[in-house]
């Protein structure tokens, strides 16, 4: 999993390792941006802090002729929705003049399991189309891991790709500060595109940078910038949590241990007509009931929840904790949501005992399911009655 | 026959002084596992179920006639005990670690090419050739001899199908958990080829999950495989939108989808699954 940054980090990061991005500051409200675009002589380009892609196509970027037309744009980019994710900040950045827009990418190629720069003199529109149909404007350095990127391998792809003199000296050094950034941070993508040839030299007009969420650790500088980069609530408490938890829009809750289980679960209830809330893979620590407790909480904190899908292939937890975790939710709780569960494992007629028991005693609605694709069938159903 | 492990395994476990290392000894050994060593560095000496305990992989090696190592230490010193168990020739490491950095993992990537072992994972379940050896975690009552392969990237969605087949009366030759990682060791066609050359496997069961590109080169083997396989995809249903930038659609082209996966696969002769017990039905239909 790669920890995504926004845009305006990445610039911060990039710039703070030599690479030139426009004067701009980062603004939450109209007044501000109307401030930073009077700073910035007027003519602006506000750009909506969200980390999906296609941002321009959908209207995230937006230019301005002056303050008033900067505050007047502004209030009505922040706290508008962008693909589904509702935009908190802006970028109020100096309008460039733009003479040409290349594009220039460090990424691991996991087939190749190496790195690779990747770069091109076509950039800012979309780079995938380029790639497609002109695959030869596509130029690609792929290099060793524990050597490094050389200096030969960069002023032969350079030489290759026809660069002119005064160029030649400007990509290099970005290509260099760009792998010397993902090397230093861990990345698994850094991205400038389009990188913008001005009279005054090669902008970053845009950054990206995704960072290995693995190696997070060692990079604690890092660790402060992510409370910025979720936008759902539920998501951002799920990953203080240590849940790997996505939220989906419809009304059947998803609990089960392992990406794959959970996935497939999340499948056939789709095929069989219903509509997920979410998607929740437990990871390991079922033997301590609070951790299935923890789960079930946050899935039924979505008030959109119905019915929940709890599937468990316990191994060798002991399913009567996990029957625990699920009885001690269930009473914190003042919501009636029945549950279909899918109990596999040691002891899992002991778990399923207690779960009875408990339901008879509290009047709590629980169907117990033999396969996924039972569960699924009854989640569904259970979903379009109440 | 059975692939990667049979009767003449012999494994030691790096980290069998910690929790998961001690549990999932006992565990193997009650499956018939010939568990040979154990290590964790200041601790050689010991032991632990029986098991003599030693401070490296090489000194246990020495001593010991292992050619197999399960590794049970934390994400943070993974890939040292990865490289310490490459280093020392042995002909199977298998890494259930979660969570080891990509950076370390592109180091061992190019370790692999310089040394002759096979690496299963990292972030896999292990291997089991039921009612011969079980090298990792899998619960052993979803398992029963037979001549079915499976091949899969996921655990318990890997147990529950298992499961399902030995429900109905259908063995496995061979269950293999390549793990969830970008950069794993072995591959589906690592893994699809053993299949093909192991007399004990008459027909194979692939689970993919979408993302990355695995499948898809999976799909290219599948052309120059003799035996029938049976592929399932996890994920088919999922919202799109979770590609890794512009640099990463340029490498993938339109590959990483469940869709691509799944034509992939039939173009290249798979039969497609659509559901879990659908699994079994066609695997039934097979033998």
């Amino acid at each position: 999993m790669a920890m995504r940054l926004h845009e305006y980090q990445a610039k911060r990061i990039f710039s703070k390792h030599g690479i030139r991005v426009p004067k701009g500051e980062i603004a939450e409200t109209p007044e501000k941006t109307r401030e930073i675009a009077q700073k910035l002589g007027g003519r602006v380009v506000l750009k909506a802090q969200v980390l999906v892609g296609g941002r321009g196509k959908a209207g995230g970027i937006k230019k301005a002729e002056s303050p008033d037309e900067a505050e007047k744009i502004a209030s009505q980019l922040l706290g508008s929705m962008i693909k589904g994710h509702k935009v908190e900040k802006v970028l109020v950045e100096e309008a460039l003049d733009i003479k040409k827009e290349y594009y220039v990418g460090y990424i691991i190629d996991k087939n190749r399991r190496t790195p690779a720069i990747i770069f091109s003199k076509i950039g800012g529109m979309d780079i995938e189309e380029v790639a497609a149909k002109h695959p030869e404007e596509i130029h690609r350095i792929y290099f060793d891991p524990l050597w490094g990127l050389q200096d030969y391998q960069v002023r032969t792809a350079l030489f290759k790709a026809g660069f002119s003199k005064e160029e030649y000296s400007e990509m290099f050094r970005i290509i260099k500060t760009l792998y010397e950034i993902a090397f230093k941070y861990e990345a698994e993508l850094a991205e400038i595109n389009p990188l913008v040839i001005t009279s005054n030299g090669f902008v970053a007009a845009d950054a990206r940078l995704n960072v290995d969420d693995n190696a997070l650790y060692r990079h604690p500088e890092l660790e402060s910038l992510r409370d910025a980069t979720e936008v759902d609530d539920l998501e951002r408490e799920a990953r203080l949590k240590g849940l790997n938890y996505v939220r989906l829009s419809g009304e059947i809750g998803i609990i089960a241990n392992g990406a794959g289980l959970a996935m497939t679960t999340m499948d056939l209830i789709n095929i069989m007509g219903g509509k997920p809330a979410n998607f929740l893979d437990t990871g390991g620590g079922l033997a301590d009931p609070t951790k299935m407790k923890m789960c079930l909480e946050h899935v039924i904190k979505d008030e959109n929840v119905k019915v929940v899908f709890i599937n468990i292939f316990a191994e060798i937890t002991r399913c009567e904790k996990v029957a625990e975790g699920i009885i001690l939710a269930l009473e914190e709780t003042n919501r009636k949501i029945p549950l279909v569960i899918k109990l596999v494992g040691t002891n899992e007629e002991l778990g399923k005992k207690m779960l009875r028991e408990y339901a008879e005693r509290s009047n709590a609605e629980i169907h117990f399911v033999d396969s996924v694709e039972e569960g699924a069938r009854k989640a569904v159903e259970l979903s379009k009655e109440v | 026959m059975a692939i990667l492990v049979d009767e003449n395994t012999r494994v030691i476990v790096q980290g069998i002084t910690g929790f998961q290392g001690n549990f999932q000894t006992k565990r193997m050994l009650d499956y018939g596992t010939k568990v040979v060593g154990g290590v964790s560095p200041g601790k050689g000496g010991s032991t632990v179920h029986g098991v003599p305990v030693f401070n490296t992989v090489e000194e246990v090696v020495d001593a010991t006639d292992a050619n197999t190592s399960i590794i049970y230490v934390p994400a943070k010193f993974a890939y040292d005990a990865i490289l310490e168990a490459l280093d020392a020739g042995l002909d199977l490491v298998v890494s259930v670690t979660e969570g080891i950095p990509l950076y370390d993992e592109m180091k061992i990537q190019k370790k692999l090419r310089e040394v002759n072992s096979k690496l299963l994972g990292p972030n896999c379940p292990g291997v089991i050739s039921p009612g011969k050896s079980k090298v990792g975690l899998l619960p052993d009552r979803s398992f029963t001899p037979g001549n079915i392969g499976i091949v899969s990237r996921s655990g318990t969605l890997t147990y529950q199908i298992a499961e399902n087949l030995t429900k109905a009366g259908i063995g496995q030759s061979t269950v293999v958990g390549i793990g969830g990682d970008a950069l794993p060791g072995l591959t589906f066609v690592d893994i699809l080829q053993m299949f093909e050359e192991d007399d004990e496997t008459k027909a194979v069961v692939l689970v993919g999950e979408i993302g990355g590109t695995a499948e898809e080169e999976a799909a290219k083997f599948l052309k120059k495989m003799s035996k029938p396989v049976i592929a399932f995809i996890a994920g088919k249903t999922a919202p799109p939108g979770k590609r890794m930038g512009h640099a990463g659609a340029i490498i993938e082209g339109n590959t990483g989808t469940a869709e691509s996966k799944i034509n992939a696969l039939k173009d290249a002769g798979a039969i497609i699954a659509e559901t879990l017990l659908d699994i079994v039905n066609k695997v039934k239909k097979m033998i």
